[in-house]
């Protein structure tokens, strides 16, 4: 299928939009009326037809909007894509997994052929088409992470196994919802996450840990994230906050269905076979409230879900200021009816 | 005393000398020579004569540690006006060292900071580094926003030295920086920023 891409933006103008079918595909992160941190993770493999899940790298709509805003982020603040000297066996394994998988599920798009370390990598959307030496990173105008990374959706970290830890060594992230990567770059998964409330203490992030340690090859897995953002913006970098905070002053209650916007990353891990690193793929996914709404099972849940939440995950996700808006706004989608276990359109 | 319950916060475990090292490394500042003393008063005096010390007064100067500190008769004592030179002299003293040195940082959580990244610099292994917290709470913070850092930090919040933003001090630590985190605390609503509250002494 010949994706048509929109041709839109993430900041200034705001002129994001999800077509019809991009919301019916939505990724709603809420399986049930209520939320709390786990760890919810599920293998990583192909689910239904028109939906993210339909290919385990999933190109959109967005992709090329996408792709330009990150070019922009990066002629602001080149650290956005670190990676420590060790990783470069890690970067390969990454160029390697993200060209694969999207040449086999859109052969329209990009096309990868491979001749013993000779390799031709046509990326038609973008006008690229480089031929490289696979290993000799001089054969590439990037580095391996940053050239791909620069053609595929998402954020992207590389994390290094070593001592029964994992250790966040490079990293292209330019979408991300309120972490540094220059910040968090050598932490292990422990300190990269002792920022986050709850979790800690009810033992998420142990669980977790043990988990990934153990990931093989072959057999990715993936977990849903959320958050809240005011105006479909992809950069909200800490470094930033100072530009897009004042956004949050913004909502009321006649455009909040417009203004706020749901925020899902779809986190998808996979272990990488030369160097033996877990690639975290961070998906960034927006939807307007007036948007979500138009699934009537979404827009019953999504009140439920907020009013339950524990203020420790209110002030975290940065939603104390906006919450009673939203919850005036939402409330005439919920008409107290039952809805169906799953995160799916009914 | 530092709060605990920082995950990202390296654990100051205290000096405990190492009968087994070969040479013994002591970067000290302020009352972090208080520090090595305790060590001589616990385990006696035998390692001293293995041991080069280096040495930075800073804020603890009228204490006079250096004259404590020289007094020990290590086989090097060498005391530092500022930081730079004794980051210049470390890294001859790390460029020289053999197998079987064992280093050891005591000071305020700034400077042992700056030490260990010197130290990461040449491959040694953080957990194999000694390290004690002494003297002031201060914090080293890097403005996430500008990336400039700021020395000595008391309070939370308090104004970027290089871009002039009121920044929260968050409870996150990079010691790749060595430094926490300040993120701005009023950019949703500029100029409404609380006054500075003494939070690190």
């Amino acid at each position: 299928m010949t994706i048509t891409f929109r041709n839109e933006t993430f900041r200034d103008d705001f002129t994001f939009r999800n077509s019809l079918y991009n919301i019916r595909r939505f990724p709603f992160p809420f399986d049930r009326d209520e939320y709390m941190y786990s760890v919810n993770m599920e293998p990583h493999v192909r689910g239904k037809k028109d939906s993210v899940f339909e290919n385990l790298i999933d190109v959109d709509e967005h992709y090329v909007a996408e792709m330009h805003d990150r070019a922009l982020v990066l002629k602001e603040d080149p650290l956005r894509c670190q990676a420590l000297p060790h990783m470069m066996a890690a970067q390969w394994d990454t160029l390697e997994l993200l060209m694969e998988h999207q040449a086999q599920d859109y052969p329209e798009h990009f096309t990868l052929t491979k001749n013993g370390d000779r390799w031709r990598w046509i990326n038609r959307t973008m006008g690229i088409d480089d031929t490289f030496t696979f290993g000799d990173p001089s054969t590439l105008p990037y580095p391996p992470m940053e050239y791909i990374t620069r053609q595929a959706q998402g954020d992207f970290c590389i994390v290094d196994q070593r001592d029964n830890n994992l250790w966040m060594d490079a990293g292209m992230v330019t979408t991300q919802a309120d972490w540094s990567l220059d910040f968090d770059i050598g932490m292990n998964f422990m300190e990269w996450h002792g920022p986050v409330p709850l979790a800690h203490q009810i033992g998420v992030f142990e669980r977790a840990l043990k988990f990934l340690l153990n990931l093989q090859q072959g057999k990715p897995t993936r977990r849903l994230n959320w958050t809240m953002t005011v105006n479909p913006r992809l950069d909200t970098s800490p470094e930033n906050y100072h530009k897009w905070g004042p956004d949050r002053t913004t909502v009321t209650p006649e455009n909040v269905g417009e203004k706020m916007h749901l925020r899902v990353e779809l986190q998808s891990l996979w272990r990488l076979p030369r160097s033996n690193a877990i690639l975290f793929v961070i998906r960034c996914y927006l939807i307007s409230f007036d948007e979500l709404v138009t699934v009537p099972k979404w827009g019953r849940r999504l009140p439920r879900v907020l009013k339950s939440l524990p203020p420790e995950i209110v002030d975290y996700k940065g939603l104390t200021r906006n919450r009673p808006i939203m919850l005036d706004w939402l409330a005439k989608y919920d008409d107290g009816s039952p809805t169906s276990p799953g995160i799916f359109p009914d | 005393m530092l709060v605990a319950g920082i995950k990202s916060r390296p654990e100051y475990k205290g000096l405990d000398v190492d009968p087994n090292a070969k040479r013994h490394l002591f970067v000290l500042e302020g009352e972090g020579a208080a520090a090595l003393i305790d060590q001589v008063g616990a385990k006696g005096r035998d390692f001293l004569a293995k041991s080069e010390i280096l040495y930075l007064a800073a804020a603890a100067a009228p204490k006079a540690y250096d004259v404590a500190l020289s007094a020990l008769s290590p086989d090097i004592f060498w005391q530092a006006p500022t930081l730079q030179p004794l980051l210049f002299r470390l890294r001859a003293c790390l460029d020289l060292a053999r197998m079987g040195t064992r280093l050891y940082i005591a000071g305020t959580e700034g400077y042992i900071g700056q030490i260990m990244q010197v130290a990461m610099e040449y491959g040694i292994d953080y957990h194999s580094i000694h390290t004690e917290h002494r003297g002031s709470a201060a914090r080293r913070v890097q403005c996430v926003h500008c990336k400039g850092i700021t020395d000595n930090v008391t309070t939370s919040p308090f104004a970027c030295t290089h871009c002039g933003l009121p920044l929260l001090v968050r409870d996150h630590y990079s010691r790749r920086l060595g430094a926490f985190q300040g993120v701005n605390i009023d950019a949703e609503e500029p100029g409404t920023a609380p006054a500075p509250e003494e939070m690190f002494p």
